[in-house]
């Protein structure tokens, strides 16, 4: 926590969990995309779909998927930006079950050159965010910095193999969690990184066997490879 | 962050340095800035403050519909020579409500401490610096001073509606706007923790009860107490009058009172005002309109 946290940040009202965190978890996701999001299916959990009309997260999840900032005063048209933009979207209540976060929402976006994720993220306090799920796999990271998310084979040596690249670019690694669907399954490895990798190495990664898929949240715009 | 008001001063005694770069100093620390750069930072704050007080438009309502054209009410009763308050409250209260409408009706605003409570520091820093045209360089001192005590509320206690009632929101941005006009008006450390102390004290105890769970109702008219309560209770602790029971100590007691408060009264928008029977009418009128659409 800094100084900023206490006078700021600059937002577009009326709540800092169900409006800019809202927003923060569109922009969130549309970075993970990596290209235009042209449809989205989003459904809002517990806190966020009771309260959320009034707090505008309806408007603040499109605005962000649209790559508005929170302290865009735009968000309140969000509805008629996604039309102009061809962004298709339905937005419904969900259950996610006892274990989600109130503030939580579910979605499945589509980009313009055809990729899809599925995402669960929360809005946990102050405007902060953390995603929860990708495609299915849990995982915890808050976006404020590089992240790495490989799906792989649950097999030995695959995280010394990302990790040797890293080392190799001389890329610290901040935070590191692992999960996987079951024994010799499916595994999803999230890292949390101190610099940006580069695409390149992203695509070298991505060829390797045993990687399923590698997404990759670039703090860079435009700089973003699945 | 320091996690006590005590702390700061000693630090102030220590190093000779004011209550405002011991703040800004540790906050260079921190982020890896300098401190041109921390203070640059605090300069847009307050730049976004000002601007969020002149875009308030009266005609302009929440998605509820029911927040918009208080501070234009009350404008017009300043105009007309009738309000009871004085010139500089008169002031103070019209800036808090439109700051804080401008939050309900999703215009941009600095969260200071919290979006809900952004219409403290603004209505009462805007107004002194109106009145004493006082430089910016000096609002943005009096910034960290509100900081630094804010900081420590969110070290010793929270600064979340959710986590510790309103008090944590408006009672904290009232002690940190206290503080500052304390700091502005002169005053010496000792005097910065007496108003701040005296300011939360006065709003301990205060329920999260939005009506509908959203920040509208009482929220925004809670900002004109909270901001008329910083003006007061920096009045009192200049003229030299002191909390009996010190800063800190205060702030520990709004966690615990934090801690005492059903969850139904702590942004659930399940107690207090959020239960009255008006309340369920209009919720109810609410949910009827949402299905028509």
């Amino acid at each position: 926590m800094n100084l900023f946290e206490i006078i700021g940040p600059v937002m577009v009202g009326p709540s800092s969990s169900h409006t800019a965190g809202a927003v923060k978890i569109g922009n969130l996701s549309r970075r993970l995309m990596g290209q235009d999001i042209v449809s989205a299916v989003i459904q809002l959990h517990g806190s966020f779909s009771a309260t959320g009309k009034g707090h505008g997260t309806d408007r603040g999840l499109i605005a962000g998927l649209l790559g508005l900032d929170c302290d865009d005063e735009n968000i309140v048209n969000a509805f008629d930006l996604a039309k102009q933009a061809g962004l298709t979207f339905s937005i419904d209540e969900c259950d996610l079950g006892p274990d989600a976060h109130p503030n939580s929402v579910r979605m499945e976006l589509y980009g313009n050159k055809g990729k899809g994720l599925e995402i669960v993220a929360a809005s946990i306090g102050g405007g902060r965010i953390q995603v929860r799920e990708i495609d299915h796999m849990r995982c915890v990271f808050s976006g404020d910095c590089p992240t790495l998310i490989a799906e792989n084979d649950d097999r030995p040596g695959m995280i010394a193999m990302i990790s040797e690249l890293l080392t190799d670019r001389n890329i610290n690694i901040a935070t590191i969690q692992l999960d996987r669907s079951s024994r010799h399954g499916h595994a999803v490895t999230v890292m949390e990184v101190d610099n940006e990798i580069d695409a390149k190495d992203l695509l070298w990664l991505r060829h390797q066997a045993g990687i399923i898929k590698i997404i990759y949240l670039s703090m860079e715009e435009n700089n973003n490879v699945r | 962050m320091y996690d006590s008001l005590e702390k700061i001063c000693q630090q102030c005694e220590k190093t000779g340095k004011s209550f405002f770069k011991v703040v800004c100093h540790q906050d260079c620390n921190e982020e890896d800035l300098s401190e041109a750069q921390v203070i640059e930072r605090m300069h847009k704050m307050y730049d976004e403050m000002r601007r969020s007080n002149a875009s308030y438009d009266a005609k302009r309502r929440s998605t509820s519909g029911l927040i918009g054209g208080e501070a234009g009410l009350l404008r017009q009763r300043i105009e007309a020579n009738q309000m009871i308050s004085g010139d500089f409250i008169s002031c103070v209260m019209e800036k808090a409500l439109r700051v804080a409408s401008n939050n309900a009706c999703m215009r941009r605003i600095v969260a200071a401490p919290t979006a809900g409570a952004c219409g403290v520091l603004p209505a009462v820093l805007l107004t002194y610096q109106e009145k004493y045209e006082t430089e910016d360089e000096d609002m943005v001192k009096a910034l960290f001073v509100a900081a630094g005590i804010g900081g420590v509320i969110a070290q010793r206690a929270s600064l979340s509606g959710a986590q510790d009632g309103c008090q944590a929101e408006i009672g904290s941005a009232s002690a940190m706007a206290a503080g500052a006009l304390a700091y502005l008006e002169g005053g010496d450390n000792e005097t910065i923790c007496h108003a701040c102390a005296l300011a939360l004290k006065n709003l301990l105890g205060l329920a999260c009860d939005p009506v509908g769970g959203l920040v509208e109702i009482p929220c925004v008219k809670r900002n004109v107490i909270g901001a008329v309560n910083a003006v007061t209770s920096a009045d009192l602790a200049l003229a030299g009058i002191r909390s009996k029971i010190p800063a800190d100590q205060v702030i520990d007691t709004m966690r615990s009172i934090g801690q005492h408060m059903s969850s139904d009264i702590k942004e659930t928008g399940i107690g207090g005002l959020a239960s009255t029977p008006a309340a369920k009418a209009w919720l109810k009128k609410q949910k009827n309109e949402y299905k028509s659409h």
